[in-house]
């Protein structure tokens, strides 16, 4: 299961990364959501993985960390969604306003030469 | 020793680990708040008054009329008679040398409260501030031009009126450092009052500029201080003047508050401020630069002398600052000729004698400064007030312009050459009785080496300059012939104006010849308070018989008179400021230090650091990630963890290979195959949103799946606006060596980054999981949040401050994107009907039976209709989602984004004209609405007496829905769902608008034309 889930998240960064080099806005936000998947699924994994453990509890009273899953990474990545939407949806707007401004998709607002 | 003040909550506590300061630090009776007295305690309650009477009063001023010039002072001028009235009455609680108290938790955790604490010292600066704070005002009301914005004026000037305050009661040492900033930022707004002048403008940057990184350095000094100490209580770090003096980082506490108290009371070299600061109105400087802010320097020396007075370095930094400054201000003021020009110089040099004072380390010393504060504060005031009304009635302060002024304004005149003769100290005269004390120190021998052996020429070479220019002052401007071509002629001001010129000149001369009686026993509690047991037996007397003192006054004044009469004639005529001197200006020297920091170095550092370019900037910030994460693992000896395949599940295998196709794919169809880069993108999304499921977090995956469908609406809407790119055969020749070289690069880099990324993740996820806080919230989540979804519960409840963090974040995106849309213009290559709608609507043209527009409103016909149907389901679905989010997966995110994404579909299926017409959707309404109701929630826990965010927790049973949780936390989760439906709607509505406003843009673009033509 580490080895998978590992193992993805550095195909996710690695093409997150490689798209962040890239001189074009388009390719610069798929590689953002790549880079946030990864990044995300790498603080969950930091709670462990947990096949099958309950994540909500019995309403009972107090729950231990042996026979539930670890709530804390999960609340983090919870806001992290949000937040990677809003720079998503923040960045859209700006690579729009940018290519309506400067007439390209280039990420410097003109071309370079040797491109 | 160094406390850490970390955890140190109490009051108590912290008056406990006092013990663990060295020894000999015990904490003086009188410094200890006295409990068993109940007045005292009852009138330490009225201290905040000085705080916020006139902050209260600055804001309400603002509000008057600007033709309203009478009830504005009236009502400025009432408020600082209050202060005075309450400083007044509080004498008797310090007279005994009781300490006053107001104490108020501010952020205990780190030793912060908001303390006030008068004392007698602190008491007589009160009485300064509010007194001559209630003369200026009576002044202004009659020196401030019709056309000025008056109640501006009053506004800032109460202000600064409590932000000194608040210097001088300040009881906790940051609480002082924010008053101090507050006067200096004050002080800028006032000095830059006419601010249509380039001067006043000038001036007030310069004077913000120094006293404001004044202000930082002795920040840092008093933060140390505190370190050293183990409190920032003012109280005990006065009792620890031992710890502090033997603390191996005296020196550098020592340098850090200078800079702040020199800086302040505009010491040489820092003094250069002073003259620029006196483009502000004359009722400015007649409080700020005489009386108030720049004493805020010396009032620091002044009280923590106790502490940090008496060492070798404190005499000669202090001592050598003070007697340039004396001599230097002195001899500067004979050269000018602005008037204000000339009190400017004199009141440096009068701080740098107060300086000298205090740097000597003697209790009598100690005295005399404090009694010259108080003097000069008095005569300077009412000289810069007299210099006012001689500017408002002649038009000019140019003493070469100046002359035989006594004809037209005798009271004023007379009024001035008082005050100026307590200036220049002569005898019957406040201004002597404090420089004979100073003159007396000065032939003391303090510490044995060339600076003490010096002072004494230094004060009566200076104090023979000061003779010279308070005579300037009164001969230039009020004898010789009748002024001739004067902008005004001269007249006696109003009754009122001169009024306070009048007190304060009675003042110096009542003081000045009954001192013991008058100021005696007020100057007696101030320095009791300062000094303690340390006290020095001092006489006020006027006579003191015939000693040195007497002889240095004697040569003083007849020196000072001999040298203006020689030297009358050049200054009649000679430029501004004193001979080669004048070309070494400060304020150059500040500017070009300026321009070289803030200007020069930042365009080499971005010339030869910088680039525009992103790309570079791009690597350069992921080869950082790289070594900022690999270093700690080299450093750190890390070792690879053994291979372990463990539960390896065949079908989540596959769901990753999938998953790193669809991401490498994704990546590599980025740039010419966007649409399809965007759907493997989806695809990666939803193997993570699968991933979250499998391993046991529901919630996770329901958000990102809902997330990740409106991400991809946005993208799907953005990706019309962007340019068409079609790949071209890449031919082995096309590629030149450079790309093919950055490419392999960026290639290298990305593996490295994703492989260092594997390596951390599966070590870390194949270690056992330490103990975390996350037992605290597993256990608390239901008992005490009233919620099994454990999740929900530390996002609405634990954690709700940072999910009101996060939805206003949401909330500033989603205007953001609605602002620059609006201002959008797209690309006029992407202007035109889409390919596909011009395939379609040539489709209608070529079939005869067919209407222009049917195809394109046919398109996705049976889709939409379900997408129309299915809106009240959604809305189910997310009242669904919102109801147990508290228990069970879901929450006001999720629910918020699903309301959303069901609006987005009608959008989709209708088209933005179809769903305008039936559907008024008010996003900005919804995200206030929601913002406020999460705000509320939270400020309702105060109503109860709990802190911010406090939630309770209940289950009510409805009809049909039955029994939900309704704690208070689902209020909030209530303006969670508002805002996030209103932040989504609104950033997906702005993008879908642009193709509506497009074609309107294109038809005004060709009626334009079309006009153009014609």
């Amino acid at each position: 299961m580490e080895l998978i889930l590992s193992a993805g998240i550095g195909a996710l960064t690695a093409s997150g990364v490689y798209l962040l080099l890239r001189p074009r806005t388009y390719q610069v936000i798929i590689g953002l959501s790549l880079l946030s998947y990864a990044v995300n699924l790498f603080i969950f994994g930091m709670g462990r993985l947990r096949v099958n453990a309950p994540p909500v509890l019995e309403p009972a009273g107090a729950g231990d960390l042996a026979s539930y899953t670890d709530p804390v990474p999960q609340a983090l990545v919870l806001t992290a969604i949000v937040i990677g939407f809003a720079m998503t949806a923040l960045f859209l707007v700006v690579l729009l306003a940018s290519r309506g401004f400067t007439g390209t998709d280039h990420v410097d607002g003109r071309e370079q030469r040797h491109d | 020793m160094p406390l850490p003040l970390r955890g140190l909550s109490g009051h108590r506590l912290r008056w406990s680990f006092l013990g663990d300061t060295p020894a000999g630090t015990q904490v003086p009776l009188s410094n200890i708040p006295n409990e068993g007295n109940g007045t005292i305690e009852y009138a330490g309650k009225l201290l905040p008054i000085f705080i916020l009477a006139p902050f209260a009063g600055s804001l309400i001023v603002i509000f008057f009329p600007s033709d309203q010039r009478g009830a504005t002072a009236w009502f400025a001028g009432a408020i600082a008679l209050v202060c005075f009235l309450v400083t007044a009455g509080l004498y008797p609680f310090v007279a005994s040398g009781g300490v006053l108290r107001y104490q108020l938790d501010w952020i205990p955790e780190l030793g912060l409260d908001f303390t006030l604490r008068m004392d007698g010292f602190a008491w007589l600066f009160s009485a300064l501030i509010t007194a001559i704070g209630v003369l200026v005002v009576l002044y202004a009301r009659y020196y401030m031009a019709a056309e000025d914005p008056v109640p501006r004026f009053f506004a800032l000037f109460l202000a600064f009126m409590a932000s000194m305050l608040g210097v001088v009661l300040s009881g906790n040492l940051i609480l002082l450092a924010v008053f101090w900033e507050l006067t200096s930022i004050v002080s800028f707004l006032l000095i830059g009052y006419w601010h249509h002048n380039a001067h006043a403008r000038d001036g007030a940057r310069i004077a913000l500029t120094m006293t404001g990184m004044g202000g930082l350095c002795m920040l840092v000094g008093l933060l140390i201080m505190g370190r050293i100490v183990g409190s920032y209580d003012l109280d005990v770090v006065l009792a620890s003047g031992d710890a502090i003096r033997n603390h191996p980082l005296y020196l550098t506490v020592l340098i850090l508050l200078l800079l702040g108290a020199l800086t302040k009371s505009a010491q040489f070299p820092f003094h250069f401020w002073l003259p620029h600061a006196m483009a502000a109105p004359t009722p400015v400087s007649a409080y700020l630069h005489s009386a108030t802010m720049v004493k805020a320097g010396v009032f620091l020396l002044a009280r923590l002398w106790p502490v940090m007075a008496g060492t070798e370095a404190w005499f000669w930094i202090v001592g050598l600052a003070g007697l340039t400054t004396l001599l230097l201000g002195a001899y500067f003021a004979i050269f000018q000729q602005d008037l204000k020009g000339l009190l400017a110089y004199s009141t440096i040099s009068h701080l740098g004698l107060i300086t000298v004072l205090l740097s000597l380390g003697s209790p009598l010393a100690a005295v005399a400064a404090v009694f010259h504060i108080v003097n000069h504060a008095t005569f300077k005031a009412s000289l810069f007030m007299a210099a006012g009304i001689i500017d408002h009635e002649t038009g000019t302060r140019d003493m070469r312009r100046l002359s035989g002024l006594f004809h037209y304004m005798p009271i004023t005149a007379t009024l001035a050459m008082v005050a100026s003769a307590a200036m220049a100290g002569v005898p019957l005269l406040n201004g002597f009785l404090s420089k004979e004390m100073f003159f007396a120190e000065a032939i003391e021998t303090h510490l044995v080496n060339a600076l003490d052996t010096m002072t004494p020429y230094v004060a009566t070479v200076a104090s023979m300059f000061a003779v010279t220019y308070s005579l300037r002052f009164i001969h230039s401007v009020f004898y010789g012939p009748a002024p001739n071509d004067l902008p005004k002629k001269p007249h006696e001001p109003p009754r009122w104006m001169r009024a306070p010129v009048d007190f304060l000149v009675l003042a110096c001369l009542v003081v000045g010849i009954i001192p013991a009686q008058t100021i005696g026993p007020f100057l007696h509690t101030a320095v009791v308070s300062i000094l303690g047991e340390r006290t020095p037996q001092y006489s006020l007397a006027v006579w003191h018989g015939w000693n040195i003192p007497l002889i240095m006054s004697f040569v003083a004044l007849s020196g000072g008179v001999g040298l203006y009469f020689l030297m009358r004639s050049y200054l009649a005529s000679s430029v501004e400021g004193p001979p080669v001197f004048r070309l070494l200006q400060g304020q150059r020297i500040f500017e070009r230090v300026l321009v070289t920091l803030s200007w020069k170095w930042a365009r080499s550092l971005e010339q030869h650091l910088g680039t525009r370019r992103l790309q570079p900037q791009m690597c350069f910030v992921v080869l950082l990630a790289l070594v900022a994460g690999a270093a700690p693992l080299v450093l750190g000896g890390f070792k690879l963890p053994p291979l372990l395949i463990r539960g390896v599940d065949p079908a989540f295998a596959l769901l990753w290979v999938i998953g790193i196709a669809c991401a490498v794919g994704s990546a590599y169809q980025a740039k010419f195959h966007r649409l399809a880069s965007l759907v493997l993108l989806g695809g990666a999304g939803l193997v993570t949103c699968i991933t979250f499921v499998w391993l046991s977090a529901p919630d996770l995956a329901v958000t990102q799946l809902l997330v990740e469908i409106v991400t991809t609406v946005l993208i799907l809407l953005g990706l019309r606006w962007l340019p068409k790119r079609i790949k071209q055969r890449e031919d082995a020749e096309d590629l030149s060596f450079r790309i093919r070289l950055r490419r392999l690069r960026d290639f290298i880099l990305a593996i490295l980054a994703g492989g260092g990324m594997m390596l951390i993740a599966y070590t870390v996820m194949t270690r056992p999981l330490p103990e975390t806080i996350a037992s605290y919230f597993l256990e608390r989540a239901y008992t005490e949040g009233g919620g099994t979804n454990v999740v929900n519960v530390i996002l609405v409840d634990f954690r709700g401050f940072d999910t009101l963090g996060e939805i206003a974040v949401l909330c500033i995106v989603a205007l953001t994107v609605f602002a620059l849309l609006l201002r959008f213009r797209p690309q006029a290559d992407s202007l035109e009907t889409p390919e596909q709608q011009r395939v379609q609507n040539a489709f209608d043209d070529d079939h005869p039976d067919r209407a222009a527009g049917d195809s394109v409103a046919d398109y996705l016909f049976v889709p939409s209709v379900i997408m129309r149907w299915m809106f009240p389901i959604t809305g189910l679905l997310a009242g669904y989602l919102f109801l147990r989010g508290h228990d069970l997966p879901g929450g006001g995110f999720a629910a918020g984004i699903a309301m959303s994404i069901g609006f987005i579909l009608q959008y989709m299926s209708g088209g933005t004209r179809w769903v305008e017409e039936r559907l008024r959707i008010h996003p900005l309404r919804w995200m206030s609405i929601g913002l406020l109701v999460a705000v509320a929630t939270g400020a309702g826990s105060w109503l109860f007496g709990y802190p911010f965010l406090t939630s309770h927790a209940q289950y009510v049973t409805l009809p049909i829905v039955g029994r939900f949780p309704l704690a208070s936390a689902i209020l909030f989760d209530l303006g969670v769902f508002s805002l996030v439906l209103g932040a989504t709607v609104l950033m997906l509505i702005a993008i879908a608008h642009q193709s509506v406003r497009a074609p309107r843009a294109q038809m005004r673009a060709a009626r334009a034309e079309k006009e153009g033509v014609r």
